[in-house]
């Protein structure tokens, strides 16, 4: 069977996170800041008794902020390192299925994608970016160092 | 097949761990059976169990170690120091290949053959040295029955226990805010309690006795010394006291500098020590103890000492002291200079403890785990080191704190005292754009919570609450924080990555209504808010020097009942701290009453006619500034002020006089009484007390001589102090400088006087000694 992809769209782009590195998808309701910390760590959630690292994924990819002010929104829960994570997207749209081992892309793209993306597979929706969890959660630093 | 040589590889590692001390300890005794016994156990296990998986090289070498292991058993050899290093040298073999089993790598290179070679009677090796343990006396109890567990099953029955915690929190808070029945209430406290038992169960499975730490120590310090040239006796102490098993690892490391720095710089080699006049054999005693939520780990050796002033040299040379700070040094911080980066007094570096690198590694990974290393030590007589550390790392008592709306956690062990910003005894100043908070005359440095965050706060800097913060131990520095709320014991987890590189937190953890919170880390707020703690701890105490004159008010006291029932009153400025001990800590001793209070004993009053009572006795701890005295009360009832003529008491006594304290008569214990009668010729301060000069290098002088003429009131000074002495001891025969001292006692070894006009005194006349004494200190 083909590896299968978590469909989300951040800033406006359709992209996939493997969908075996995706625990969950929740809806977080509080966000605590954690003050001082990078820019694209937006603060701490609580699932139920665990605490989630909140990466706002538009930081990330150096798209602009997630306007996290009017409450409610969709994350992707994964795992990193023992840590908990959730991924702030716009959407999470559907769970499909890969055709294809990942491409390298050379047309150029943004510094953000740049950084983050494991290449490209196609799919039954057309062709899709594969967005590398772990440069996402280590943000816009990972690149300076 | 797998499983069995995993089990073969973890039974093999127990019982190497285990064995090094045994194998020590058998050398210094070669008779002890039981010992030899347990070694050829171990090589016996070995070489059945390698027959069975073919590992041919393991079988030579435990069937070579067997045949003659069993020869001392049979009598027909005596265990001798070139056996017992062939013996250590095939377990160290063994334990190799044991290792490489486990990791699944290729067998360790090298031929066994020498090493079996070595077993052979009548070969030279190098002489082993003697380095003997004193293992604590313990019968051997039959091992509980036991069973393994892989550590990442704990780890996860913990988290889950913590889990179930915050659930229960989260529930509670749910029961409160909505009416409930009685049923059901009842039934959650019963959940409640049964989780917090299990909670200690669990907790208890994942603490390790300090003993699986302790067993490597006689081998690494027979090692050691044998490397060396010199002769250590370890005495290990306290191995049944149980920690949690990550911290054992934690200190493993920091404790293995501190013992190595004992044998190599500490502990003399054996021509020294005799020139000192001490005995051959260094002792290095290691002793481990629980007190309240931490253990305190002592690591003390006879050698030579630190010397304080040579480091402050050296500080001075390298720049990391100031000439002006050295003079104010007290020697406690001259000591405390070794934890400095790049300070070391050794004259030579060696391979064992290496350079100055080292005291600063050992202190800053004791305090990443919330611990504190301190250091004692007199030149000429011995170093201690003692390490504090928390007993888990997992749940921590924490004070919650918010700014705006939004709440931290504070360690709890951090937090020296809380006052208000605009508080009577507090003032904040800025100097240079820098926060200063002088806080009853002390100043230390301020830094506001908010600032460090970046976070708004509306708050005035008059209305925040000050927090005193200690994160190392010894340095420390005041918080302003908008309002705290609670004390509270979280479950604190490793927060992510990204949140730890800001240097200011220590975990996250859950709140009651299940909503995250980050812990600090005082020692990185501190480091973020740029607050620099060496330095400002010497500086905080300069400013306490020239007191700033307090003006006249009333005087505050606390009221309480004694043990007696008696209403009485004491001046709450001598009042250190209130202290609670087991009725088991009191214990006549040196004529008084006396009370243990951690690592001090101090006289204790207060009983007057009262029954002490069983159990827990609560006490002052009366300070005067330079010596204690306990005062046992059976409640406190309120702090007040004096308002009322006090009428005094007719003669002098405990009680100075009774005064009315909130309408009813209370007696004011009269503090300068209890310290005059309790504490004795010892009070006396340093500078009024007359001074003896005994000779440093007579061992006899300094170890049975000088607590004598201490006893007696005495400061004793050595030779190469300047100070003028009141009265020299020489032994009969020696010279003494005229002029040098007021009086000069001369002692001599032969009862009989050697004629009439021999004013000496025989050494053992203690009668005599004491009116000398006396009169030379009275004739000041």
């Amino acid at each position: 069977m083909n590896e299968l992809l978590l469909v989300v769209t951040i800033g406006g782009q359709r992209v996939a996170f493997p969908a075996d590195a995706v625990e969950s998808v929740v809806e977080l309701d509080t966000l605590i800041p954690v003050p001082r910390a990078a820019p694209h760590v937006a603060g701490l959630s609580a699932l139920r008794s665990r605490v989630l690292t909140v990466i706002d994924c538009m930081r990330s990819l150096e798209l602009g902020a997630t306007d996290c002010s009017d409450g409610i929104r969709e994350a992707a829960v994964v795992e990193l390192d023992g840590h908990h994570y959730a991924l702030i997207v716009d959407l999470v749209e559907d769970v499909v299925e890969a055709l294809s081992a990942p491409a390298p892309i050379r047309a150029a793209m943004g510094a953000g994608w740049e950084r983050s993306s494991a290449g490209m597979v196609e799919t039954e929706t057309g062709p899709l970016l594969i967005v590398e969890v772990a440069a996402l959660i280590a943000g816009v630093e990972a690149k300076a160092a | 097949m797998d499983d069995l040589i995993a089990d073969f590889v973890a039974e093999c590692r127990e019982m190497l761990e285990a064995l090094g001390g045994e194998v020590v300890a058998w050398e210094a005794e070669p008779a002890d059976r039981a010992r030899l016994d347990s070694i050829f156990r171990f090589v016996h296990t070995v070489k059945g169990n390698c027959g069975f998986f073919e590992f041919p090289r393991l079988e030579a070498l435990s069937h070579a170690a067997e045949d003659a292991l069993a020869d001392v058993r049979a009598g027909r050899r005596q265990a001798d120091g070139p056996l017992v290093s062939a013996v250590l040298a095939i377990l160290d073999r063994i334990g190799e290949m044991v290792a490489a089993i486990e990791a699944g790598s290729e067998m360790p290179p090298g031929d066994d053959q020498a090493l079996i070679a070595a077993l052979e009677p009548g070969i030279e090796g190098t002489a082993a040295p003697v380095a003997a343990t004193v293992a604590e006396a313990q019968g051997k109890i039959a091992a509980p029955r036991t069973i393994r567990l892989s550590v990442e099953l704990l780890d996860r029955v913990m988290s889950g226990v913590s889990d179930m915690v915050l659930a229960r929190n989260e529930l509670a808070r749910r029961l409160r805010e909505s009416p409930t029945d009685v049923p059901i209430d009842g039934a959650f406290e019963r959940l409640s309690s049964i989780i917090a038992e299990m909670r200690d169960a669990i907790t208890r499975t994942r603490m390790q006795r300090i003993e699986n730490l302790f067993v490597a120590l006689p081998r690494m310090v027979r090692d050691l010394s044998a490397e060396l040239g010199k002769q250590v006796l370890v005495d290990i102490e306290g191995g049944d006291v149980e920690l949690d098993r990550e911290m054992i690892e934690m200190i493993r490391d920091p404790l293995t500098h501190i013992i190595r720095n004992a044998v190599d710089h500490g502990i003399e080699t054996p021509a020294e020590r005799l020139k000192a006049g001490k005995r051959e054999i260094g002792i290095l005693c290691v002793s481990a103890r629980q007190s309240g939520n931490q253990i305190l780990i002592d690591i003390q050796d006879d050698g030579r000492g630190i010397d304080g002033k040579k480091l402050v040299e050296k500080a001075l040379a390298s720049g990391t002291l100031a000439k002006a700070d050295a003079a104010e040094l007290r020697p406690r911080d001259q000591l405390a200079l070794i934890f400095e980066a790049g300070l070391s007094t050794a004259r030579e570096v060696t391979a064992i403890s290496g350079r100055g690198v080292g005291m600063d590694v050992v202190r800053s990974n004791v305090e990443r785990i919330g611990g504190i290393v301190e250091v004692d030590s007199k030149p000429g007589a011995g170093t201690r080191m003692t390490l504090r550390v928390p007993l888990t790392l997992t749940i921590i008592p924490a004070l919650t704190v918010s700014i705006g709306n939004q709440h931290f956690a504070i360690p709890r062990s951090a937090i020296d005292e809380i006052v208000r910003a605009n508080g009577e005894s507090v003032k904040l100043e800025r100097v240079g754009g820098a926060g200063v908070a002088t806080i009853r005359g002390r100043r230390v440095p301020q830094v506001v919570l908010a600032d460090i965050l970046g976070l708004d706060s509306p708050m005035k800097d008059e209305e925040r609450t000050l927090i005193v913060l200690r994160p190392a131990g010894g340095d420390v520095y005041a918080l302003a924080v908008d309002r705290i709320h609670d004390h509270e014991e979280l479950v604190v987890k490793p927060a992510a990555p990204a949140v730890m590189a800001t240097g200011l937190y220590a975990g996250t953890t859950l709140a009651d209504d299940g909503s995250p919170i980050l812990l600090f880390d005082p020692a990185g707020l501190a480091q973020v808010g740029g607050v620099k703690l060496e330095v400002q701890e010497r500086t905080a105490r300069i400013a306490e020097g020239p007191a700033v004159a307090v003006p006249a008010k009333a005087t505050e006291v606390i009221l309480f009942r004694g043990l007696d029932g008696a209403r009485r009153a004491l001046r709450l400025s001598v009042v250190d701290r209130i202290e609670e001990v087991p009725a088991g800590a009191i214990k006549p001793g040196a004529g008084q009453l006396r009370v243990q209070l951690g690592e001090s004993i101090l006289p204790l009053t207060g009983l007057g006619g009262g029954e002490l009572p069983n159990g827990k006795v609560r006490l002052f701890r009366l300070n005067d500034g330079s010596h204690e005295v306990g005062y046992a009360f059976q409640e406190v009832i309120d702090l007040a002020t004096i308002d009322h003529d006090l009428i005094q008491a007719d003669c002098p006594g405990e009680i100075s006089g009774v005064t009315l304290i909130g309408g009813e008569p209370a007696e004011l214990v009269d503090a300068h009484w209890l310290f005059a009668s309790h504490v004795g010729p010892a009070a006396r301060p340093a500078a009024e007390q007359p001074v003896c000069r005994l000779p440093s290098d007579d061992p006899w002088m300094q170890n049975m001589l000088r607590p004598i003429v201490e006893a007696a009131g005495y400061r004793v000074v050595g030779d190469g102090d300047d100070a003028k002495a009141d009265l020299v001891i020489v032994s009969d025969g020696a010279k003494v400088a005229r002029g040098a001292a007021g009086r000069t006692i001369r002692l001599r070894t032969d009862p009989e006087a050697a004629g009439a006009r021999d004013s000496s005194i025989y050494r053992y006349d203690r009668a005599a000694l004491l009116i000398a004494l006396k009169s030379a200190g009275g004739s000041r």
